[in-house]
Parts: C-alpha cells; structure tokens; sequence
C-alpha cells in the first residue's frame, strides 16, 4: 500500500517535470516529436534507475559509515557521469539496435537534472533501497508521461496557426503551464 | 612505459589528484563550517521553541527528551520548558508526510493542563502563499486553549472544529495531524508519569 | 578596459542572456522563483559558483588531457558547488531551506558547464572571470524579474513587502507550477519584442 502511494505520488501528484520542475531541459528540447520523446523517456527510466540504485548503495556503505557525506554531490554526478558512459559503451557492443534508437539521448542525460536531483531526494526521504526505487522508477514514468503527452500537443500544434509574437519558446511555455495545470488536477487524490 | 599506457594513465591520474583535491578541499570546508551549522540548526530550533511554549528560565534543549506516541511506532522529542524550576509546559516537535509538498514538521507547545499553547511549522514544502499560510496567525490562533482530548482535532470538512485555510485543506489537515502525533504521544507521557 | 574585455563583461547580461535568449537552466528558474528574494538569491548562489569555476577551469585548462575534460569540470563545479551548499546553511539557514534541493543541482545547471566547456577552457583567467560575472548578472537578473512578477500577481507583495493589504486576492495560480510557465513565456513574448524592435 506505501509503495502504491509512493508510485501515484511520484507520478501524477508530484510529477517530476510538472510540478517539481527537474528535467526541463530535455523536457522542452526533446519533445518536437512523440516517437523520440518515447526513446528519451526510456532512456531515462533506464538511467535513473541504475543510478539511484548504485548512488543509494554508495551513499550507505561509504559515505554515510565513514563520515563524508560532504562528498555526497561530488560522487553522485561523478557516478552517474560514468555510469551513462558504462551503459552508453555496453548498449553499442551489445545491441546496435537499441543503439540506434536510444545512443544520441544518452549523452544527454548527464546533464538532465533529473537523475541527479531524484538521487539526492532518495537519500534526502530517507527511503529504503526498494521504496527508493520504486519512487525512482515511478518519477522516471511520471517523466515520461508528462513528455510524452507533450510531444503529442506539440505535433499538433505544428499545424496550427500561432500569434507572431508567441512563435517558438513562448507558445510552448504555455502549452506547458496548461498541462501542468491539468496535473493539478491529481493533487488531492493520494489522500 | 608505451605510448597506450601513457595515454591511458595520465588523464586517470589527472582525474584522481582533482578528486583528491576537492575531497580535501571539501573535507577542509566541512571542518570549518561544522560548528555554524550545526549552531544555526539549533537557533532554529530554539527560537521555534520559544515562540510555542510558556516563558522558561531553564534550557529546554539540554534536557530534551525521547518520548513514544502509544501504538510505540513514532519515536518524538520533547523539550521541557521551566520557570523556577516548575514545568509550566512542553514543546513536542512532530512530523506528517501528508502535505501538499510531502513532509510538514511541526513544533506544537502544550500546557500542562493538557491544552495547546501554539504551534509553529519548522519546515515545509508547502506552496508559498497558499499551503504556506498553515504558519499564518489566522489559522494558528484557531488551536490556542485548544483542548485535543475535548474537542475534535480536525478540519471542519472532516467533521472537526478547526477551519482550514482556503484553498489550503491538504496541508491543514496535514499540520493537525502533526499535532494530533504530538499530542498522542504527549498525552501518553503525561498519563504514565504523572509526578512532575 | 579594452573592448573585447567589455564584450565578454556585458554579453551575458541582455544579448546572450542565458534564461530569455539562450534558454538554459530551466529547472531553477522554474523551480525556485515563487519570491523575488529566492530568485535573487538563486542568481547569486549561481554567480559565485560560475566565477570560481570559470577562474579555476581557466586556470588549470593546459594540465587536463582532453578526455577526461568533461568529468574533471564536473568535480570541480561540484565541489564549488558543495562549499557553497556548506556556507549557506552555516550563514544563510532561511536561504538554504529556501532553496532546498536546487542548491546541489547548481551542479547540472546547463549554464555553468556550458560556460566552462564554451568560454573558459579557451580563454585567460581574468577574461573568464568577466564572462562569469556578466553571465551570473543576466541569470541573476532574469531570475529576479521572474521571481517579482510571480510574487507581485502571485502573492501581492514584492521582496517580502506585502503592499495590496485586503484590497484584493492576489492570483494565487503565479506562485503554482503552472504560473512559472506563463510568467517566463510573457516575459520572453516582451523580450522577443524589444530584441525585434532593434
């Protein structure tokens, strides 16, 4: 029952993007189209994932015990920093296909705060490793979803006629504070 | 050494003497800072202390307590607060994780008597504005000489006898249910050890 | 001072404004800008990390190999970032909690690695400190704006200084997500116009 409401928290009453505001560059970057917006989101999923794994066993056998928690930032960019270099190595050796589809988001997910941000809020919710993945795995899947829907509204709104003025960024900031506020919408129902 | 060695080496190398350095750096930093924060945490602490209970001459910090809610399940601190060595009324700091914006920490002040003084919402992620007004005198005022085990302990949506801020009721009832923990375990403290 | 000097000075403030023309970092813009104080305390958090890192990459831009240029400015930038995170929760505890968890992710902040990897692995330490300090002024800049906008329609009042008393209710939606969204896209629509007017 925890675990559940940690999953419809994480995704629909404190989504990520929505509402948390991590992952906003990837979320405004990569959303022209539905089909990329799916492989970012996988790739995601993927990423985070393993990484709140390692950082959160990191974090517990070594940091914490022996008194450096000041290398908390430090380590877990690093970690992650390499581990999409590991994951981006094996992905292209092992299967060229799944290369094909998901190597040109890899290296951007480095810098998408989103890991790094859910790595450093799993430590901060003092939550165990299978509640922790499970909210990582969850806010990965509120990523996705909130992208997802999104790259949907922009291909439509390809073929629309948009004011001058609102043309490029501004028409798609709105179009994103209309879909965070529909995910308003969720709040109450966790409780 | 061969070229490939080299070239494999000396960036690792590189790598490692600026993490070394920064772990120093840090370490360093960290040694140096330790003492203000943890100085800064406690003022914190203590003025939101102050602001809920009775006027006190003792340092309710040095003689902070553990104390059990009665299903055993949340452990909660106390603070004690004393004039001329009479106890006139405690501070609890507790905890709900049902705010709008997860946890809410709640330092709640109790008179002896069993009756609220004030609270006051150490930390949050309520929205400011909104769920932030839960800390606003409005709404705190409603729970001083409140009663708990009188009257009911919850918004007026659920049935309760306290308003809940407009537009705010998620992280209303999320700061009475800080209070209600604080209270239970106050209540369980106070009926198994009656002779302060 | 010479004029490519003023050039790398005043760039970022309004031409290469890293928010409202070059779009990069988002997540603290959106995230932390509910006062107009978090929003200038977020730009010069930013700024103080974007000047030690530009100086210090500078510095060091000859010893690092180039593969491991990217890993080696990300431990830097962490670790300014880190002592920074240490300072404000030592100095500035309102601030820190303020800001929470967007203090660490300065780290990811696209602007910070984007100037080292652009500006300050190519240039002298004393011209990357001047494109760190016009940088940090047009981040801070931009984030205070967004900050007093949200926080005027938001919550009434601008720095803390409530000035609508009970007159009216302030649109509370500014100070939500949503309005972080609304708040940047107007600003942007007017800056697209005063850069189209030129």
């Amino acid at each position: 029952m925890a675990y559940l409401m940690i999953f419809i928290t994480a995704i629909f009453v404190n989504n990520i993007i929505l509402s948390q505001f991590l992952g906003i560059c990837p979320f405004l970057g990569v959303s022209k189209k539905i089909s990329t917006a799916i492989g970012m989101g996988i790739a995601v999923m993927f990423v985070m994932t393993l990484a709140t794994t390692v950082t959160f066993l990191i974090y517990y056998t070594f940091l914490q015990p022996y008194n450096l928690k000041f290398m908390t930032t430090v380590t877990f960019i690093l970690v992650i920093a390499s581990l999409v270099q590991m994951v981006e190595i094996i992905i292209k050796k092992s299967s060229p296909a799944l290369y094909q589809s998901l190597g040109i988001f890899l290296p951007l997910i480095t810098t998408n705060c989103a890991v790094l941000g859910i790595a450093i809020l799993t430590i901060q919710k003092n939550y165990t490793l299978l509640a922790g993945i499970c909210y990582t795995l969850a806010s990965a899947m509120g990523f996705t979803l909130a992208i997802v829907i999104f790259a949907g509204i922009r291909e439509r709104l390809d073929r629309t006629e948009i004011p001058e003025s609102l043309k490029g960024t501004p028409i798609v900031l709105i179009t994103a504070a209309l879909l965070s506020m529909a995910f308003m919408g969720f709040a109450g129902i966790s409780y | 050494m061969s070229k490939r060695i080299k070239e494999f080496l000396v960036p690792v190398i590189t790598l490692v003497i600026i993490v070394t350095l920064s772990a120093f750096a840090l370490g360093y930093m960290y040694n140096f800072t330790f003492e203000a924060i943890q100085k800064a945490k406690d003022a914190k602490e203590l003025e939101a202390i102050s602001e809920v209970v009775n006027e006190f001459d003792n340092n309710p910090f040095a003689e902070k307590t553990t104390i059990m809610t009665k299903d055993k399940k949340d452990k909660l601190i106390m603070y004690p607060a004393r004039k001329g060595g009479k106890l006139t009324s405690v501070a609890i700091k507790s905890y709900s994780n049902a705010g709008f914006g997860g946890r809410i920490e709640v330092m709640t002040g109790f008179n002896v008597s069993g009756s609220i003084k004030y609270f006051k919402v150490i930390s949050s992620n309520e929205t400011p504005g909104l769920g932030s007004k839960v800390d606003e005198p409005k709404f705190k005022e409603q729970l001083t000489d409140f009663y708990p085990h009188r009257q009911i302990l919850k918004v007026k949506q659920d049935g309760g006898d306290v308003d809940a801020v407009t537009a705010a009721t998620i992280s209303s009832r999320a700061v009475l249910k800080a209070i209600a923990r604080a209270y239970d375990a106050f209540s369980n403290f106070n009926s198994g050890d009656n002779n302060e | 001072m010479n004029k490519t000097s003023l050039d790398n000075l005043t760039r970022g403030i309004f031409r290469e404004n890293p928010i409202l023309v070059m779009l990069l970092g988002m997540c603290p813009t959106l995230g932390v800008t509910t006062s107009a104080t978090n929003g200038l305390g977020m730009g010069l958090a930013t700024m103080f990390v974007l000047m030690l890192s530009n100086m210090a990459i500078s510095s060091i831009k000859k010893v690092i190999p180039d593969i491991i240029r990217i890993p080696s400015f990300i431990v830097i930038i962490a670790s300014f970032v880190t002592i920074l995170e240490m300072v404000m929760q030592a100095y500035l505890p309102v601030l820190y909690s303020a800001l929470g968890i967007y203090i660490p992710l300065i780290v990811v902040n696209c602007i910070i690695l984007g100037r080292a990897e652009a500006f300050a692995s190519k240039n002298t330490i004393f011209q990357s400190l001047l494109d760190a300090i016009g940088m940090g002024i047009g981040f801070t800049f931009a984030l205070t704006i967004l900050g007093s906008v949200r926080e005027i329609l938001g919550n009434g009042s601008i720095f803390g200084f409530s000035f609508m008393g009970e007159v009216a209710n302030p649109i509370l939606l500014f100070i939500m997500p949503p309005g972080a969204f609304l708040a940047l896209a107007s600003i942007i629509i007017v800056v697209n116009k005063l850069r189209g007017a030129k």
